[in-house]
């Protein structure tokens, strides 16, 4: 028998040994892989950083608006900001971002203004018209769905020529779906430039990751589509900045697509519209991810550098609160939300004669 | 002038467009080395290279987001879902992405992508082959539903199609692809979505059709004639958005109507044009307005389709209820 011994099991075995937990700033804010350490310079740790604070201060606020009943629908962020905010880093501005749901802080800081993201959570479309130049698609909806359509971007991107990459996420629920296959796999056969990045936040509303699939890790699943494929710490930013540059000097050179698992967790609730993790998770297992916090960890390897400060800290904690609060004022400003405005974005050709009565119907009940 | 077949005609519009407009992209299952299985893309992949037609992975999901993405890019995808029957897998990438793409931007991102799709019966095909599933795409607003019944506007049609800045889905009866010849022009036309045309001017009835029941529809007008009946066939030709006035006009002037589909009777295309004529022109009608339809069954085995699929006998025999009323 010797080397055809056929055996499932140590194939799988094998594997799945290869996935290691990809870590560079471990939880006390120490370079424990300094080789793979992508050596930012000062100006971008702490501009990171910044980010990092300003996102989380963005979350609290959002949810606080929400409260008020002032916001809408909104799914909070809090634990992911290195998963969301380091890789969005690593990018460039011509790269594109196709989110889910709760990937809002990654395209706020590719270009969409914050005031858009408020009027996306309030359900007003003007939230939803992106900027000319900002290459973000508006949050998917539809678990899955964004995943196919990066391919479609990657694709794109690839015959114009272009150096620049797709990048979408979704979360370990996510993973499971059709879509996540078929995006992955096309990406995998026409070798385009796309990073699909599965944030791992343990899970999907209530459901655990255990129960989504066998698969020991979820980035394995790469290995089926024969693209190359990390597991990576989600709270250590520096990893997932390494990660997603690596990906994207890879894709812009033409080697193809890679899938990212970021480990990491959310704080909060699914969506603020009455989730209750308390019933799906222990205040143990809150308190363990809260000891790897993202921001705890970044601010102590920027403090011992001598480069972060509780000053600085406040500042730009000041600042987002500034921002925010000129943000949700220029979101009320938004013009109140017309039926016959939405009709009128239905179609880019000449509008059929069953809206064209339709508008007519509106335009005279909003007129009074 | 050539003589085309329905499948020649579309492969000439997918050529003329290919050449027309660098940004057109074909792909799909098969489309490429093998021309797709009914020969749609016989011969694009050699004229106009692998970049700009290729196959895909089997995945019909998979098909609609790259569609999308791709549009995003500013290309005019092209994609052949292989037959329609197979729609479900990527209803979420056509009705649910697609078609809400410039409305849920605000009018920031079109979707000029133009969904090329065999289905309909009669060719004894295993399951789900045949399903007439356009009552399914026409309850989506945004989108547009063409369903072509001769060679000549199924060319100019696909080429305003693909023009077409909003996403259009374009169905090809597997039973018209080469049930005839006729005259095509070789260049470059195009005929404007939205528009019915009057297959035979008449003034006794009105009979509405589209796809492979236009045929049926037709036949049924010369038994007819024969028996002294003056009939008006319209092909819909468009399925969404209909073209309202051509039917209305129609049906003022013959006062009696109706409504042939290949597809079961409930719901679908026949319901909502009976409804458009009653509320649009009741006073004008002698008669009630009767659909010709197959009965509410899922698509029948292959040896019950002679039967189950709507003919000139069924049409002949509606018509007559609504001429002796």
């Amino acid at each position: 028998m010797g080397e055809n011994k056929f055996d499932p099991t140590a194939t799988l075995r094998e594997v799945e040994e290869k996935f290691h937990m990809f870590q560079i700033l471990n939880e006390e804010g120490e370079v424990v892989n300094d080789e793979a350490n992508p050596n930012l310079s000062d100006e971008e740790l702490v501009e990171l950083m910044s980010r990092m604070v300003y996102t989380r201060i963005l979350d609290q606020r959002s949810i606080s608006l929400n409260r008020q009943g002032r916001l809408g629908f909104y799914a909070p962020t809090a634990g992911q900001e290195a998963s969301q905010l380091a890789s969005q880093f690593a990018l460039e501005k011509e790269d594109w971002i196709l989110p889910g749901y709760r990937d809002v802080p990654q395209i706020v800081w590719h270009g969409l203004p914050l005031w858009k993201a408020f009027l996306f959570s309030r359900g007003h479309f003007v939230g939803n018209q992106i900027p000319e130049g900002v290459n973000v698609l508006p949050p998917q909806i539809i678990i899955g769905a964004q995943y196919v359509q990066a391919a479609g971007v990657a694709l794109g991107i690839q015959k114009r020529g272009q150096k620049t990459v797709a990048v979408t996420y979704t979360g370990d629920g996510g993973s499971s779906q059709g879509d996540f296959y078929e995006g992955i796999n096309f990406a995998g056969a026409f070798k385009s430039p796309a990073i699909f990045f599965v944030q791992n936040n343990q899970f999907a509303i209530s459901t655990p990751r255990e129960v989504q699939t066998a698969a020991k890790t979820l980035a394995q699943k790469g290995i089926a589509a024969g693209i190359p494929s990390i597991l990576v710490d989600g709270m250590d930013p520096l990893a997932v900045y390494a990660a997603t540059r690596d990906a994207r000097e890879r894709a812009v050179n033409g080697e193809g697509p890679t899938l990212i698992e970021t480990l990491c967790y959310r704080y909060g609730p699914h969506t603020m519209a009455g989730d209750d993790p308390t019933r799906y998770r222990t205040g143990d297992l809150d308190n363990e991810w809260s000891l790897k916090d993202p921001i705890v960890r970044f601010r102590k390897y920027l403090e011992a550098k001598g480069i972060w400060s509780k000053e600085k800290e406040e500042e730009v904690i000041e600042r987002a609160k500034e921002e925010i609060k000129e943000a949700i004022k220029k979101a009320d400003q938004a013009p109140k939300q017309k039926v016959s405005d939405l009709i009128e974005n239905m179609y880019a050709s000449e509008m059929p004669y069953n809206l064209k009565e339709q508008l007519e119907i509106y335009k005279e009940k909003e007129s009074k | 002038m050539a003589q085309m077949t329905m499948i020649q005609a579309i492969t000439d519009a997918l050529r003329c467009e290919l050449k027309n407009d660098e940004n057109v992209l074909v792909f799909g299952e098969d489309v490429g080395v093998n021309g797709g299985v009914f020969r749609a893309t016989e011969g694009l992949q050699k004229e106009f290279g692998k970049d700009r037609v290729f196959d895909t992975p089997l995945a019909e999901s998979g098909i609609g987001g790259l569609a999308i993405g791709l549009s995003l890019q500013g290309f005019r995808p092209v994609p052949e879902i292989q037959f329609f029957g197979f729609v479900y897998e990527v209803m979420d990438s056509i009705n649910g992405q697609l078609a809400r793409m410039r409305y849920r931007t605000g009018g920031t991102y079109n979707a000029p992508v133009t969904i090329r799709s065999p289905f309909g019966g009669g060719v004894h095909t295993p399951e789900m082959h045949s399903d007439s599933l356009e009552g399914l795409m026409t309850q989506q607003p945004g989108l547009k539903v063409i369903v072509p019944s001769t060679p000549y506007d199924a060319k100019g049609l696909l080429i305003s199609a693909i023009r077409d800045n909003d996403p259009v889905v374009f169905l090809e009866h597997l039973k018209l692809y080469r049930s005839f010849r006729e005259e095509v022009p070789e260049e470059s036309y195009t005929i404007e979505i939205g528009k019915a045309d009057v297959k035979r001017e008449g003034k006794d009835l009105t009979i509405i059709a589209y796809g492979l029941m236009v045929h049926e529809s037709l036949k049924a007008a010369e038994e007819l004639e024969k028996e002294g009946y003056s009939v008006e066939v319209v092909d819909l030709r468009t399925i969404q958005p209909l073209d309202i006035d051509t039917i209305i006009k129609s049906v003022e002037k013959t006062g009696r109507a109706i409504v042939v589909q290949e597809a079961q009777k409930q719901a679908g295309i026949a319901a909502n044009v009976v409804a458009e004529i009653t509320e649009r022109a009741i006073l004008s009608l002698e008669a009630p307005v009767l659909r010709v339809a197959a009965p509410d069954t899922i698509y029948p085995f292959p040896q019950a389709e002679g039967v189950w699929l709507p003919n000139y006998k069924d049409v002949v025999e509606t018509a007559k209820k609504v001429l002796t009323f």
